[in-house]
């Protein structure tokens, strides 16, 4: 059932707080289990440590006390203090560790516990990691995983040190891989992917996610890296968002759907390699696009998404394509203006109706 | 009084070991070959044959030599990006490091590293990390996944004097002692970093003091004795190997060129680099050798003018060998 409830913060629109019906993958004849983002994440881990002994965690406070998220939780009882690694609070050597146990035949997830971290690892991230198969021509491979939660919002206020959103540092590096999944389903599928791929994939987690439950088969299930996904089918605005704007985008378009709206939903789950023909397919369709993210306005990913979308689709469009973005500011902490930093469905509304207009 | 283990404690002194007379010659023969490599290469840079700028290891061919004749081919180095000495003193070939150097497909990386990325897996060099400090966390992580598969392996991070400073040396010397693991860390005091004297940017004089802050053992050996420095690498890569965890060895020499080939050096006088060069570890070496009857004069000088020859085979191979394909430039960015 899904929950609707009025921000007193918006122009009169509303916000998702648990919506799980609004996205459905797996169908009714598939034996599933429903899981929260979290146990998606942790149940791909642990299955993955299961299935190849070269899988290990590696991370500061992920052992008993499960990571600052909970997300190990369990998996320290399960696969002792060797793989699952508790580390001294040292960013750049968790991840440069993952990266030399990985050239020589590991498969390590490193955690960093907040991705406004990561600056203290980027040199091992963007210069070592990511440039290490180019460099020595091919010698080796880095297949790492590194978990970072990300994003905000929604009156947690842990303000401008714990809540942005970083998914371009990574996406602007040749040679990562970042995913960003909205939905348990596709968190499980892709982290599984993530481990099994033999490169650096940077997994961003959204914070505001951890507890949506979804449906997750049983079975095993892999999903492919590199490939948008759509969330929801419509032929006249295509939205472009991942993670938890996915949310807001189909809350959106389940707003406009009375108005005789049909929106398009496409969830960019790997955020880098980009799935440019996907959003393309879908603006050529629709000849409308509304672009959204989390991630502050000014060269963040709406600009990118934004710009594929006017390369692939420039003649088919019946209206100027516009962007929901963050704001440009570092997060502020009280409720009521750390609210107007993010974008939320009633912002996509409006959006969608300029450019129906 | 110190109160952290120290590599003497072992032994109650830092044991002399004299390699067997055929392993003396090939420490030779590998000092030799990096000399001999790194003035080709200046060589070939005045000229403009080679593009990048290269950073030679000349003075200090007793530190890479004297350590990396005490491992294995399957102990594992990272170096800098004053590497060509690690790699060559590992056993990479020089051909195939020069045609790297050049620029060619046929070189170790296929012309995507050059001088500062030289990887020669084969060898157990997993490559010049050309950002300071870099290579100690990776190499960790190598340490950690030999000690997590019980295998005996040893992993080298080579670091020069300004690496001590970074992070990554502090980061990475931690997390390699609380968890025991088999990694030797070489630190090249070769006095400057880039322009700068270490005794400037550090407030120890000596270095190797620096791993009782990680309960490691640590010592320092005259880096232009290459029996010195291997005596000191045997004892600190036995330790690792044995499981007897991480160790800190300070090579203390020289730079006798600049930080990089053709640089202006106005930090230091001539005569500074003059009173160094006295300590010339490949002529103290040869004078060892002659006078331990290891070797003739004679047959030094062959091996010298052997490797010249061998030097020579190998530019010109390299560069005969082909360029990368324009259009194989975004090959290798994804495995």
């Amino acid at each position: 059932m899904t929950t609707i409830e009025r921000d007193p913060t918006s122009l009169g629109v509303t916000t998702p707080t648990m919506a799980p019906d609004l996205i459905r993958q797996v169908d009714d004849d598939t034996p599933s289990v429903a899981l929260t983002y979290q146990e998606a994440i942790r149940e791909a881990l642990r299955e993955e440590m299961v299935r190849d002994e070269t899988v290990f965690l590696i991370g500061e406070d992920i052992g008993k006390h499960g990571g600052a998220f909970g997300v190990t939780r369990t998996l320290f009882d399960q696969f002792g203090p060797e793989r699952v690694r508790n580390t001294p609070i040292s960013e750049n050597t968790i991840v440069g560790a993952a990266t030399g146990a990985a050239l020589v035949g590991m498969r390590p997830v490193a955690e960093i516990m907040f991705v406004d971290f990561s600056g203290l690892a980027m040199d091992q991230i963007a210069n070592q990691a990511a440039k290490l198969r180019l460099m020595t021509g091919g010698q080796c491979c880095v297949p790492w995983v590194l978990r970072m939660p990300q994003g905000g919002g929604a009156g947690k206020s842990t303000a401008a040190q714990h809540s942005q959103s970083l998914e371009v540092w990574f996406a602007h590096i040749p040679g990562l891989k970042v995913v960003f999944p909205s939905t348990p389903y596709d968190a499980k599928g892709l982290m599984k992917a993530a481990i099994r791929d033999d490169n650096p994939v940077v997994f961003l987690e959204h914070k505001l996610l951890y507890s949506f439950r979804g449906a997750v088969p049983e079975a095993d299930y892999v999903l492919p890296l590199g490939e948008c996904d759509v969330k929801r089918e419509g032929r006249d605005v295509t939205i472009v968002a991942s993670a938890y704007m996915v949310w807001q985008a189909m809350l959106a378009a389940q707003i406009v759907a009375p108005e005789g709206i049909d929106v398009e939903v496409i969830d960019v789950r790997t955020v880098s390699p980009l799935d440019e023909e996907t959003i393309g397919a879908s603006v050529r369709k629709t000849g409308r696009a509304v672009i959204v993210a989390e991630a502050c306005r000014s060269y963040g990913p709406t600009g990118e998404w934004a710009m594929v979308a006017m390369e692939q689709a420039f003649d088919y469009l019946k209206a100027p394509i516009v962007r929901i973005a963050g704001r440009n500011t570092p997060i502020p902490y009280a409720d009521s203006i750390e609210a107007g930093a993010w974008p939320e469905a009633s912002d996509i509304v409006g959006a969608i109706r300029e450019v129906m207009a | 009084m110190p109160v952290w283990p120290t590599l003497e404690d072992r032994t109650g002194r830092l044991r002399a070991v004299t390699p067997d007379a055929q392993a003396q010659l090939e420490m030779f023969r590998r000092m030799v070959l990096i000399r001999e490599f790194e003035l080709a290469c200046i060589d070939l840079f005045k000229r403009g044959q080679i593009k990048g700028g290269i950073h030679p290891y000349i003075g200090q061919e007793a530190s890479g030599v004297g350590v990396c004749m005490a491992l294995r081919t399957d102990d594992l180095i990272a170096g800098t990006h004053r590497s060509h000495g690690h790699n060559l003193a590992k056993g990479a070939s020089p051909a195939r490091m020069m045609a790297e150097i050049l620029g060619k497909e046929t070189g170790y990386c296929k012309g995507r590293g050059g001088s500062m990325h030289i990887a020669a897996f084969d060898t157990g060099s997993l490559g010049a990390l050309a950002v300071v400090g870099s290579g100690i966390p990776i190499a960790v992580g190598a340490a950690l996944a030999f000690h997590m598969r019980g295998e005996d392996r040893v992993s080298v991070p080579f670091t020069g004097d300004a690496g001590t400073n970074t992070g990554n040396w502090h980061e990475g010397l931690n997390m390699a002692s609380i968890w025991d693991l088999p990694i030797v860390f070489v630190l090249e005091d070769n006095k400057y970093g880039v322009s700068t004297h270490i005794r400037d940017t550090t407030n120890v004089s000596d270095l190797s003091v620096r791993a009782a802050a990680y309960g490691i053992p640590g010592v320092k050996v005259d880096g232009f004795d290459v029996l010195a420095v291997y005596s000191a690498a045997i004892e600190a890569v036995a330790r690792a190997r044995e499981g007897l965890g991480p160790s800190l060895l300070v090579t203390e020499s020289y730079r006798f060129e600049g930080h990089y080939a053709g640089e202006p050096q106005v930090y230091r006088e001539r005569s500074e680099v003059d009173e160094q060069m006295r300590n010339d570890p490949i002529v103290r070496f040869k004078k060892t050798l002659i006078e331990s009857d290891v070797a003739a004069e004679s047959d030094l000088d062959a091996v010298v003018s052997a490797t010249r020859d061998e030097i020579a085979r190998a530019i010109e191979w390299a560069q005969d060998s082909p360029e990368p394909d324009p259009t194989t430039a975004t090959d290798y960015i994804y495995a």
